[in-house]
């Protein structure tokens, strides 16, 4: 065999592998827990007590159920994706730029809602939402969600906080007198792509932009012109929560999209900053447990599911991550350290002014043919780099 | 009975294992085999195993519409590199490192001069510690020490205030291109990170370099009437080339690979690293993250062959 058949083949092979059936089938029945159960997660999402005492959700479920329970934290949704496609894991935490990208590459299953009593429990506008329902199908359990918060100094606005994201985008003099440029952040990932489009939604109704996730030619190019302009406001783009964090305290910003794990740290901490939602609204993340179709550990995994629905576990990450439950009884039934104060802080009330991550594909709903992702990932970096 | 068996078992083993030491004897080119082929499988499945793989992908290119992975031979995904956006990676990137690579040298030459030349004994020792001394701790810890230094709030501001300076280092930061808002943000500031942090790997082979001229050349050049000058132009630099040869490749393969000092410190435009990760994990590009990841390798090649003619694997 010579080398170019045998790479033939061996292609032929990866793609025999890729067209395989789907065989996933949900569960039916559950059965003793196998003893353990491996999770792919977020950092600082589940936690044992170890970073910090009072914040543990996982020593009570091994306790009750016998199963043992082993994080791999992930720092993007392209590792979670490549982790999950490796295999030997039971569930992950996926958001929604990644779920559907493993439910089209047939790495979960659908889950049996029956076998999870708390299922109720879940926001009525998560139990449906199209990240993880398909074909009428639940690929997992929402988990906890949030929304892109815009964050900024209270030095530099005083008495009169920004109603719009046109801080971040167009070049201004703020409250304090002295311009915006160089003052100001965007996220470093070609996901802002969206919040541009979000912008224009209100500022360019021309456009006829719809979904910021769904964008055609000219919208795709209108938001680049205008991550272009932002370009020249923005000294770094920011990437990692706490290097922010220290640009916040350091660096004097001034305003930037943020999360408000971000708000939250830097106000325990005493430094001036505050967030708001804008009129134009915002972007935001919502996450899902999603189950491998492979996993070894099925019984203990659908356990989990429930006792994320059911125990401390969302109201005290809730407090811990600045996220918002799936199951909003979490926010006000004391069944761990949130309240329904904490909840509004952390933007729970303005579910529907939050457009949700999701991946831009080709075939996109609202008008046949949109710009896909890895046309956003190449176009950001030369945005970035200044063309 | 056993007793027999167990002997002739034994003296059987012995025989073989020297009829095996007998052949080793003879044919030491069998031993040497033996020796020489782990590694070699090795070095060949491992190491070039997986380059190849990198070449062969760079080759290949992503579909536009379903951004899936086209295994079809096309030279496609390396004409993308010369587009601006891209283009704009590779020269950015070229130009830090021969700028680090530059700087680097300058800068480590006096130094490894005084530790070749006069220090002795505690002074030695304390060279040797204050270049090593940074390599003990994390890496990370460095760069992130260095964002506090550059940071518009940080030391290096305070200074220039306390010295009633600030309009030097605003005036400095306005120049487009090497500015910025702070030093943190600035390529000046990523080009002080890069510079500090591989600078001991320069010392350390021009260090060796200076060590093996003889001092007999130099009393010789002072003989002859050569200025303090002069001897420095035409004898030590010209011996001293092949230590800065090898103390380049470092610095300059090293720069060119980075992905983490220019995403902590600097502008976020990105270089080939960066780039090279992010087209690899985040768009599913890998046919691209190949043909980036193919322009270091093919720098360095044209590198080491000029180095080499400079005679920098002397020095190693």
């Amino acid at each position: 065999m010579n080398g170019k058949s045998a790479s033939a083949a061996a292609f032929g092979l990866l793609a025999a592998l890729a067209a395989q059936p789907a065989t996933a089938e949900m569960v039916t029945e559950l059965g003793e827990g196998e003893g353990q159960l491996n999770i792919v997660a977020w950092p600082g999402y589940i936690e044992r007590g170890e970073t910090m005492e009072a914040f543990d959700w996982v020593t009570g479920f091994e306790e009750a159920t016998g199963c043992m329970v082993n994080v791999k934290t992930a720092n993007t949704s392209d590792e979670m994706v490549a982790l999950m496609n490796e295999g030997g894991f039971d569930l992950v935490t996926a958001s929604g730029d990644a779920s559907l990208r493993m439910v089209a590459g047939r790495r979960v299953q659908p889950v049996n809602t029956e076998l999870i009593p708390s299922w109720d429990t879940i926001d009525d506008r998560l139990k449906q939402a199209p990240w993880h329902y398909v074909d009428g199908k639940n690929y997992g359990t929402p988990y906890m969600w949030g929304p892109n918060v815009l964050m900024y100094s209270t030095e530099a606005f005083g008495d009169a906080p920004p109603t719009s994201w046109s801080v971040v985008f167009e070049e201004q003099v703020l409250p304090d007198g002295r311009s915006n440029s160089g003052r100001v952040q965007a996220y470093d990932g070609p996901i802002h792509v969206a919040d541009a489009a979000l912008y224009l939604m209100t500022h360019r109704p021309d456009l006829g932009i719809v979904s910021p996730y769904e964008l055609n030619q000219d919208q795709y190019a209108a938001a680049l012109d205008l991550l272009r302009d932002q370009r020249k406001l923005v000294g770094r783009y920011w990437h990692d929560a706490f290097i922010q964090i220290d640009d916040f305290k350091n660096e004097g910003m001034a305003a930037s999209g943020s999360w408000p794990f971000q708000v939250n740290l830097l106000q325990a901490d005493g430094a001036p900053v505050a967030s708001v939602i804008p009129d134009e609204g915002v972007t935001g993340w919502a996450d899902t447990t999603m189950m491998h179709v492979d996993s070894a550990n099925p019984n203990c995994a659908y356990m989990w599911m429930e006792h994320t629905l059911s125990s401390n576990l969302m109201s005290d990450l809730s407090v811990w991550f600045g996220a918002n439950p799936a199951a909003p009884a979490a926010c006000t039934d004391g069944r761990g350290m949130q309240t329904a104060e904490g909840c509004t802080k952390n933007g729970f009330d303005d579910f529907e002014k939050v457009r949700f991550w999701q991946t831009p594909v080709t075939q996109c709903e609202s008008q046949g043919e949109c710009v896909p992702y890895y046309r956003w990932v190449s176009d950001y970096i030369g945005v970035i780099g200044g063309r | 009975m056993a007793d027999v068996a167990a002997r002739a078992r034994n003296s059987a083993r012995a025989a073989a294992l020297s009829r095996v030491s007998d052949a080793l004897w003879r044919r030491p080119s069998l031993l040497l085999l033996a020796l020489v082929v782990p590694p070699l499988l090795w070095l060949g499945i491992v190491y070039l195993g997986s380059l190849f793989a990198l070449l062969a992908h760079s080759f290949f290119s992503i579909d536009e519409f379903s951004g899936l992975v086209k295994y079809e031979l096309t030279l496609k995904t390396y004409a993308e590199l010369f587009r601006a956006s891209n283009f704009d990676i590779l020269v950015r990137t070229i130009l830090m490192a021969s700028a680090v690579t530059v700087a680097a040298a300058v800068v480590a030459f006096p130094i490894a001069y005084f530790a070749a030349r006069h220090a002795r004994g505690r002074w030695k020792a304390a060279f040797y510690l204050g270049v090593m001394l940074p390599l003990w701790s994390s890496y990370l810890v460095r760069v992130y020490s260095w964002k506090l230094i550059l940071a518009k709030e940080g030391i290096l501001n305070w200074v220039f205030e306390t010295l009633r300076l600030t309009w030097l280092l605003e005036a400095y930061l306005s120049v487009p291109g090497i500015g910025g808002n702070s030093l943190s943000v600035s390529w000046t500031g990523t080009f002080l990170v890069f510079l500090y942090i591989w600078l001991p790997f320069m010392i350390l082979p021009v260090q060796a370099a200076l060590e093996r001229v003889p001092p007999s050349m130099l009393e010789a050049s002072g003989d002859l009437g050569a200025r303090p000058g002069q001897t420095v132009r035409n004898v030590v630099l010209p011996l001293a080339l092949p230590g800065i040869a090898a103390g380049s490749i470092f610095t300059f393969s090293l720069t060119m690979g980075d992905y983490i000092i220019p995403q902590i410190v600097g502008t976020s435009a990105r270089m080939i690293g960066q780039a090279v990760y992010q087209f690899q994990g985040t768009a599913g590009n890998i046919p691209l993250a190949a043909a980036f990841a193919v322009v270091p390798v093919v720098v360095m090649g044209f590198y080491l062959t000029l180095a080499r003619r400079t005679g920098a694997f002397d020095a190693l």
